[in-house]
């Protein structure tokens, strides 16, 4: 068992790490369920930075949206930055895009595609987000863009010159946004943000990152950073928070349109949130009296409706994440079992 | 309908007659309960002294009226003298186009006088228009908070400001007095940058001072860097095995100082080559590297008396893409099958993908970066690894000068004051936690908070 | 050539270092900064140009020399060719909806066959070289964390830690510690944040304070012309 474990080809490894991943791909694909996930402070964070951004200013929030990361990385980032997406949209935030990645745009795009274009078509372009897309220069683009905008930006990705956007109105510089949002893969990244825009003008960054990345940037957080995403894991329990969420404001705008009075509304949709199975004999109650029918069926289909797949992309992933870790701890092992084996061959002879 | 209902009817149009008049309305104003706050007052606007522009200080009186909410800060962009002169005339000479013909027309005038007097008219209208300020609100500040600092502010532009009161019950007061025109100029010199600049000035100038030393003669050590000891041994094997050499000098441009050590390094082993005679191959992902590293190798040929063995060929641009410059390497490392690989520069995460491969062909692999995230990967998978500062005094290493061993004492300089400031700040932040809750020293507790605020934000913050 | 070769390019870079650090310090300096970088990103752009040349040259030797892989270099040469002409082209793509007249007007982030090369040939392949990680990571944990000395068995602990805290085995390991108890902060997933946030970043800050000191000194040495070895000095 030793010898052949001495001499392991390390495809058989390849070939093990591929079915940790591939079966629980297949497993999860085919019969929906997730793992649970418990958010960590640092998800937390990142979901009260979104959900305060422009409160200090009593404005709607401005906020930045800088996604940094290609295709290569789009697996580990995608997920968190649709959920980021889906906050902003939800929160009636007023979103930025931007890249100093070539292939970014495209990566806007398909955040854009799948969440505005599919579950929030009413957001008006120019309005509610603009994309001023890919700036070739890396963080002298951040540097410029901490004088003057309009020097980098004169048009966003559709050519329409920025002062006939009606939301770039009053954006001169970076310090007009309440909160930057990076998606970092790399350089130039959530570094970079941090070093020339954080920290020169104090303006308020969360950034979510990969897995590599997130090492060398928990230094920056709390000061730097307000919260903090470190690869599939904190994309999955952001977006569990994120989901939550949006459940339970949906709970109450259908409240608040079956007119319950608002503050009563949050504190019923919180209450039908932590039990969703519950709802139906909840609108039975006495509590759920004044509702009309209506407003009844329309909080039970909300307690029912299935998540869309693209908001549970990074809790499904988790499930391959979990089987490749186990392995890589089983062949740490293995590979010790070998190494006291060999040791204690050569100290016989 | 009952005579109650009809009653109420008639109540409620007089009602609704009195409000569309106004006099409800004067008579709402008038009952102190629902009256507005009354709006703060001295509002004095200063331009912050000593910074990079764009930045106002505002301070005011309280309001008189207790229980308030807060205040909001608004602000009003002149036109810049330049642009509004331009603009006042060119709307007004628009104006006065329409009024000329008009004064023709209706009052019989001499067409010069009617020009005339079309464009002082037009004028005014002009500058009756653009006094109306336009207020866009700048932020709330609550109600026991009399300042507020505007930054973001456009540096050759007249402000003018304007605070009001928010009430208790969210109504808001009238305006204060207006601020005087003001625009917030940036001073020669940044001051918030001062504790970075005398920093970067005593780690610049120690260097400086021990470049100096080190040309007057005084001797300088260094330690040894295995990594860099083992060039030799590398280099010595690939010639042996009649294999190539593989030099990867990461995958960033000239402008990151990684990239430049990179090079620096690749000089040596170019050099070593040269003497050995072996075979080195620089495939590189930016266009101006491949330049920069072709330059390096000619002349570590020629130093090396080898100047017919160069050969430009072989340092040569792939592809600036991440992972299609990854594919071709990692393809190149498989079919040729490099005696010793060197990894040198700014990695990410073909960091292990390109050691892995290494590994795999046997090669003997030597990497140095600055990438923290990468090390742990390079030192897994290589045999050497320079880490961080070791790779950006490979230089001084390798050529032994006393100019750049005088340069790394003047960087121990730097460590021995970052030692220094941590000491401090560690100390001052512990004695700060350790008397929060200590009965009679609550000075103390807040002159250390306020040393430590101090460190945090003015001189690490610059 | 001296002149050309050695002189001019440092005090280019120099002028250039010293703008910068002008630009940061003396507000009226701050275009200056500004310049100095744009110069930095049109010089890089002409350098694409460069790249392209070289690339064909090399590639195009390959295949007239008939050296061995020269059939990989051909694939190169066929599908920049390809790349480059159905690119600058704009070919498929619709045009701009203001000029519809104008074929070249369209943009090609969202159509054309720029566009589809991207979706469906350059994005699952560089997906699939990333995801190559992952097996890479696998065979070196298999052969290098051997716990050889004291050092080497607090390294294996961490790993362990960090591998099953950043997942749901984590929950399932320490799940029975009470988050709310005395010994909360024993649960995996507590424990992986807090080496990642104390451990590691005490040692994290230590090499990057010492990298920091590496690249003030060496800037100043390349501004100073002190060490000239990126310009081929040699040692």
């Amino acid at each position: 068992m030793i010898k052949l474990l001495t001499n392991l080809d390390r495809r058989w490894i390849f070939l093990a790490m591929a079915l940790c991943v591939a079966v629980p791909i297949l497993v999860i694909g085919l019969t929906g369920k997730t793992i649970p996930e418990t958010p960590t402070p640092l998800a937390e964070a990142f979901f009260n930075e979104i959900d305060t951004a422009g409160e200090s200013k009593g404005r709607r929030g401005h906020v930045l949206l800088a996604f940094d990361y290609d295709p290569a990385s789009a697996g580990e980032l995608s997920p968190m930055a649709i959920s980021l997406v889906h906050q902003c949209a939800q929160r009636g935030l007023r979103m930025y895009f931007m890249s100093l990645w070539p292939v970014g745009p495209q990566m806007i795009d398909e955040s854009i595609s799948k969440v505005i274009d599919r579950h929030y078509p009413e957001l008006v372009y120019g309005e509610d987000y603009v994309n001023l897309g890919f700036k070739a220069g890396n963080e002298q683009v951040i540097k410029v863009m901490g004088i003057d905008l309009t020097t980098e930006f004169r048009t966003d990705t559709k050519g329409t010159p920025l002062q006939q956007i009606p939301m770039m109105k009053g954006m001169t510089s970076l310090e007009d946004f309440d909160l930057i949002a990076e998606i970092s893969a790399g350089y130039p990244g959530t570094k970079e943000w941090v070093l020339y825009s954080a920290t020169q003008y104090n303006i308020p960054m969360v950034s979510g990152m990969t897995g590599v990345q997130a090492p060398l940037m928990y230094p920056y957080y709390p000061g730097q950073l307000k919260g903090l995403l470190g690869a599939i894991k904190g994309a999955a329990e952001y977006e569990s928070i994120v989901n939550v969420w949006v459940r339970e404001q949906k709970f109450a705008e259908a409240l608040v349109a079956g007119g319950m009075d608002e503050a009563k509304a949050q504190e019923v949709a919180a209450k039908l949130m932590d039990k969703p199975a519950q709802v139906s004999t909840w609108t039975e109650s006495a509590e759920a009296a004044d509702l009309d029918p209506k407003t009844k069926a329309e909080l039970i289909t909300i307690a029912t409706a299935p998540i869309p797949g693209e908001f549970l992309e990074g809790q499904r992933r988790m499930g391959p994440q979990l089987f490749a870790h186990l392995l890589m701890v089983l062949l740490i092992i293995l590979g010790n079992v070998v190494f006291f084996a060999q040791r204690r061959q050569g100290g016989r002879s | 309908m009952s005579r109650v209902g009809l009653r109420s009817v008639l109540i409620l149009t007089t009602l609704c007659t009195l409000c569309a008049s106004g006099v409800v309305v004067a008579a709402m104003a008038s009952n102190s309960a629902a009256a507005p706050p009354e709006p703060p007052t001295n509002l004095i606007a200063v331009d912050k002294p000593w910074d990079g522009g764009g930045v106002v200080e505002l301070e005011w009186t309280a309001s008189v009226t207790p229980d308030i909410k807060g205040y909001e800060v608004f602000v009003h962009q002149m036109v810049s003298p330049l642009v509004g002169e331009l603009e006042t005339n060119m709307q007004a000479d628009a104006e006065a186009e329409d009024q000329t013909q008009e004064i023709l027309e209706g009052e019989g005038v001499a067409p010069e006088d009617a020009d005339q007097q079309a464009r002082v008219e037009a004028e005014n209208d002009v500058t009756l228009t653009t006094n109306e300020p336009e207020w866009t609100s700048m932020g709330i500040v609550l109600g026991n908070e009399l300042a507020y600092t505007a930054t973001g502010l456009d540096k050759a532009t007249p402000y003018v400001f304007m605070v009001r009161t928010i009430g208790a019950d969210s109504t808001a007061s009238a305006n204060s007095n207006i601020t005087t025109q003001l625009i917030p100029v940036a001073a020669w010199f940044d001051g918030e940058k001062l504790p970075l600049f005398c920093i970067l000035g005593v780690i610049c100038g120690a260097v400086f001072l021990f470049v100096l030393l080190a040309r007057n003669g005084m001797p300088m050590k260094i330690r040894t860097i295995a990594g860099l000891k083992a060039v030799d041994e590398a280099v010595g094997r690939a010639t042996e095995m009649g294999r190539s050499i593989l030099y990867i000098n990461g995958i960033q441009d000239m402008d990151d100082l990684q990239t430049v050590a990179g090079v620096t390094v690749l000089g040596h082993v170019a050099k070593t080559a040269a003497e050995y005679d072996a075979k080195i191959e620089v495939p590189t992902s930016r266009s101006l590297v491949m330049t920069a590293a072709r330059e390096t190798v000619q002349a570590s040929y020629f130093t090396a008396a080898r100047p017919d063995a160069y050969n430009p060929d072989l340092i040569y641009y792939v592809t600036d893409e991440q992972f299609g410059f990854v594919a071709y390497v990692s393809g190149m490392m498989t079919r040729e099958k490099p005696a010793a690989c060197f990894y040198m520069g700014a990695f990410f995460a073909e960091s292990l993908i390109l050691a892995e491969t290494g590994n795999s062909v046997g090669a003997i692999q030597i990497a140095g970066t600055a990438q923290p995230s990468q090390l742990p990967f390079f030192v897994a998978a290589c045999d050497y690894t320079l880490i961080g500062e070791e790779f950006f005094a490979a230089s001084a290493y390798l050529s032994g000068q006393p100019d750049q061993l005088g340069s790394l004492k003047g960087q121990d300089v730097g460590k021995i004051l970052v030692g220094i400031l941590i000491i401090i700040g560690v100390t001052l932040a512990t004695i700060a936690s350790a008397t929060a809750s200590a009965p009679g020293l609550a000075g103390l507790h807040e002159s250390m908070t306020s040393a430590v605020d101090f460190l945090v934000n003015t001189i690490l913050g610059s | 050539m001296q002149v050309l070769t050695r002189s001019i390019p440092l005090l280019i870079t120099g002028l250039a270092g010293l703008v910068m650090i002008l630009s940061a310090f003396f507000p009226y300096t701050s275009d200056w900064g500004k310049i100095a970088g744009n110069f930095f990103n049109i010089i890089a752009a002409f350098a694409f140009v460069l790249g392209g040349g070289n690339l064909l040259k090399i590639h195009l030797k390959k295949v007239s020399d008939q050296s061995e892989g020269w059939g990989y270099s051909g694939v190169i040469l066929v599908c920049f060719i390809t790349t480059l002409v159905v690119g600058l082209g704009k070919l498929g793509a619709y045009p701009n909806p203001d000029f519809p007249n104008v074929r070249l007007s369209g943009e090609t982030q969202s159509s054309g066959g720029f566009w589809w090369a991207y979706e469906y040939v350059f994005k699952p392949l560089t997906a699939t070289m990333f995801s190559m990680l992952a097996f890479y990571v696998a065979s070196a944990a298999f052969r290098a964390f051997r716990a050889k000395n004291f050092e080497a068995i607090l390294l294996l602990g961490t790993a362990f830690i960090i591998l099953l805290g950043r997942t749901f085995a984590g929950v399932l390991v320490t799940g029975f510690i009470s988050p709310d108890g005395p010994l909360g902060g024993l649960r995996l997933e507590e424990l992986s944040v807090y080496v990642m946030q104390v451990f590691n970043t005490a040692g994290n800050r230590a090499i990057m304070i010492g990298i920091s000191l590496g690249i003030a000194s060496t800037s100043l040495k390349i501004l100073l012309g002190i060490d000239r070895s990126f310009l081929g000095s040699g040692d």
